[in-house]
């Protein structure tokens, strides 16, 4: 097993009296790709915000690299790329100066930063004329491969997804799926990718951390977890999404 | 364009500073102030009037700090009010107290304006009244006095006593009832101003106060002994008006001034032409360049107020939304800014910045401080935690977080802040008049006290212009100012 890129070592996070995350350990070898999932309040987001450091912990420690991530070092963060729920893109910037801020910030000249978009734009299959244009004029898919080619522009150690796919109508949801798959293996980037859908995890990820109250679950792939479960929520878990995914192959 | 006039207001310094003329809030003092800006002027001393500045105390520490170099006051008041007595009442003795502080005054310019007793005149001939002597043998005789009067040691009370006056039907009426009370005969003597206007309207007697029961409030200019220094034939102008004006020629300019509503730059350029043959002395700017003249004072202040209103605001605004705790304190402390009524603060900031533009600019822009730091407070914290959380994610530090994300996307609830506070901004500045900042306040304020509503249209409807101008302004720059991807536009995909 290579040595963890980002690991949470006995993490609690409280929220106020009941209610709390953790204790959690959870290890990202280098250039493995783990699916966070769960139900809805299990804690997914959570864990990836203590992850990203934008949240401190209450106890235990979070490393990256096997140093300690200081929530104020805002420089840390340029390590890990983040992909944030709904794109979060800013609207007063056009996507090209969306994707390019923290590198323009950093003093990127223009060549180099417009040589970067045409490399993101390949990697993320956008058209062309995209960077020029506002988040209001992007359609939901092409504000996420806006938000993952700005979340990849500093070519970071690791990338953070949360629920990249969440909001978007099943044909645009497909598309993205397959392209996020191609990109991934493409980069060959550790990958952290929080989302509830079991089939999208196993589509996109080797891995899945299966999380409950706050707690991880069981933490393999899919194939452990169905064939042996650490405790009865597992199977109880991967039932209910079969479930559903099979009712949905069904209907004429 | 803003950049120049502020620029102007504050480097300005073309030669020796021009004689500054102060007047009080009352037709009399406005026509002498503009009697001695008009004098100098026609000798070629600029000088520039500052008229209806206030009361004595504001009048007399300006003109003691040195923000005035001359006003006209009274004998009176100087020995009661300012040297408190201490000094006497005789000419010689107030000369010398006030030489002592540096401030020289003029001999008595010809009349008096002290209490006085008219009545009207046909009951007085009828009477056979002249002087104050000649009521004693009349108890019958109905007073009506203003209260101030009444109430005053050296009003009723000292009259009384002196002349042993017997009657018992003494009333308290307001000014104006007053006069109508006399009119109508329902009473058969007042108390007056002895150079009111009112004495000409009505053809009023007024009585002699043949046993000096009443303090000597003889007309004079205070001024600035430094004067001399800057502009030495200014004290000799000044001292042309000596003795030229009678009781009878000030009560004349008063009802010129009140009663037929002249400006009092008029009555006092009448005067001058007639007793000294001075005709250049009029000012007679025409209506443009008045207009001119104030839409310039009046810019100023706003863009001077207004800049500095954003350069505290947008920080507060920030700190308020960073820290919650100094955040309702910043807002509750720029509220109850808000709650001091405008004329109010203007005055408070008499006695730390003296009087003319620079309190009025430190007024305007305490006032202004609200609108923005309530705008930038709510458009701050209402910036959608996602774009937060993305921005601290990717990696920029607080400062470029808060001048790269927050800010531009706060900056549409700023800019309306801006506008709200730049519109209040340009109608309160119309009150920096009171305290000598000038503007469209000035004729206004004329217009009020003269009752003339074209003068007060001279100044409002230029006031009302420049709001909806400054609003139409804000709304092109919110165009260019407001980023591309904020604006209201067609949403595709």
């Amino acid at each position: 097993m290579p040595p963890p890129v980002l690991e949470l070592r006995q993490v609690v996070k409280r929220f106020g009296p009941g209610a709390e995350v953790g204790p959690i350990d959870l290890a990202l070898p280098r250039g493995t790709r783990l699916a966070l999932v769960g139900p809805s309040g299990a804690g997914k987001t959570t864990v990836l915000r203590l992850l990203l450091g934008v949240l401190r912990p209450d106890q235990g420690e979070v490393l990256l690299g096997e140093r300690p991530l200081d929530p104020d070092d805002h420089r840390a963060r340029r390590r890990i790329g983040y992909v944030v729920q709904g794109g979060g893109l800013f609207p007063h910037l056009t996507a090209g100066a969306n994707a390019s801020l923290v590198a323009r910030q950093l003093g990127w000249d223009r060549g180099r930063v417009a040589e970067r978009l045409d490399a993101l734009g390949a990697l993320a299959r956008l058209p062309a004329d995209t960077w020029g244009r506002f988040p209001t004029e992007l359609s939901g898919g092409q504000a996420q491969r806006v938000s993952l080619a700005r979340a990849l522009f500093l070519d970071p150690e690791l990338l953070l997804l949360d629920e990249p796919l969440g909001a978007l109508d099943p044909i645009t949801r497909a598309e993205l799926q397959e392209d996020l798959r191609t990109a991934f293996r493409a980069v060959r980037k550790t990958v952290l990718l929080v989302t509830h859908d079991l089939a999208e995890a196993t589509f996109l990820c080797d891995g899945l951390a299966l999380l409950r109250e706050g707690r991880v679950a069981q933490v393999g792939p899919l194939e452990e977890l169905v064939r042996a479960p650490a405790e009865p929520f597992v199977a109880r878990f991967i039932r209910a999404q079969r479930a559903l995914h099979l009712g949905a192959g069904e209907a004429p | 364009m803003r950049t120049a006039l502020l620029l102007a207001l504050l480097a300005a310094d073309p030669g020796p500073e021009p004689v500054r003329v102060g007047s009080k809030q009352f037709a009399e003092s406005e026509v002498l102030g503009e009697l001695a800006r008009q004098v100098l002027a026609a000798d070629g001393v600029p000088a520039l009037h500052r008229r209806a500045l206030g009361g004595t105390r504001v009048l007399w520490e300006a003109l003691a700090r040195g923000e005035l170099d001359v006003y006209p006051e009274y004998t009176g008041t100087i020995a009661r009010e300012i040297l408190g007595g201490t000094a006497g009442t005789g000419e010689e003795g107030l000369r010398t107290a006030l030489a002592a502080r540096g401030i020289g005054m003029t001999r008595s310019l010809g009349f008096e304006d002290t209490y006085a007793l008219g009545m009207r005149p046909e009951v007085a001939r009828r009477l056979g009244i002249a002087r104050i002597s000649d009521l004693s043998g009349r108890p019958a005789l109905r007073f009506g006095f203003t209260n101030e009067f009444l109430d005053r040691a050296d009003g009723w009370p000292a009259l009384r006593d002196r002349y042993r006056l017997p009657q018992r039907e003494v009333r308290g009426l307001e000014h104006d009832l007053a006069y109508r009370a006399l009119a109508a005969g329902q009473i058969d003597l007042t108390d007056l101003y002895s150079t009111d206007a009112e004495i000409r309207r009505q053809g009023l007697v007024v009585l002699r106060d043949d046993l000096h029961a009443f303090p000597e409030y003889q007309a004079v200019f205070l001024y600035r002994l430094d004067l001399a220094r800057r502009w030495p034939r200014a004290p000799p102008d000044l001292r042309r008006l000596e003795g030229r004006i009678d009781q009878a020629e000030m009560i004349d300019m008063n009802a010129r001034a009140q009663l037929d509503r002249q400006p009092p730059e008029a009555v006092a350029a009448a005067f001058l032409l007639q007793r000294f043959s001075l005709a250049a002395a009029g000012r007679s700017e025409g209506w443009l360049a008045r207009l001119a003249g104030r839409t310039e004072e009046h810019l100023a202040l706003v863009g001077i107020a207004l800049l500095l209103s954003i350069a505290a605001a947008v920080p507060l605004g920030v700190w308020a939304a960073r820290r919650p705790g100094a955040g309702r304190v910043v807002l509750a402390a720029a509220g109850v800014v808000q709650t001091i009524p405008s004329l109010a603060l203007l005055v408070f900031m008499i006695p730390l910045l003296g009087i003319g533009a620079r309190p009025a600019v430190a007024a305007l822009a305490l006032y202004g401080l609200l609108p923005i730091v309530r705008n930038t407070h709510a458009g701050l914290t209402g910036i959608a935690p996602e774009l937060l959380e993305s921005a601290r994610a990717l990696g920029l530090s607080p400062w470029a977080r808060l001048r790269l994300v927050e800010l531009p996307l706060a900056s549409p609830a700023i800019l309306a802040g801006v506008k709200t506070s730049a519109v209040i901004t340009v109608g309160t500045a119309t009150l920096g008049a009171l305290i000598g900042a000038g503007g469209y306040g000035q004729p206004i304020l004329t217009g009020i006290r003269l009752a003339s509503v074209p003068l007060i249209l001279e100044g409002a409807v230029p006031a009302a212009a420049l709001a909806l101008l400054v609003q139409g302004a804000f709304d092109g720059v919110e165009w260019v100012l407001v980023p591309r991807g904020m604006r209201p536009a067609r949403r595709r995909g």
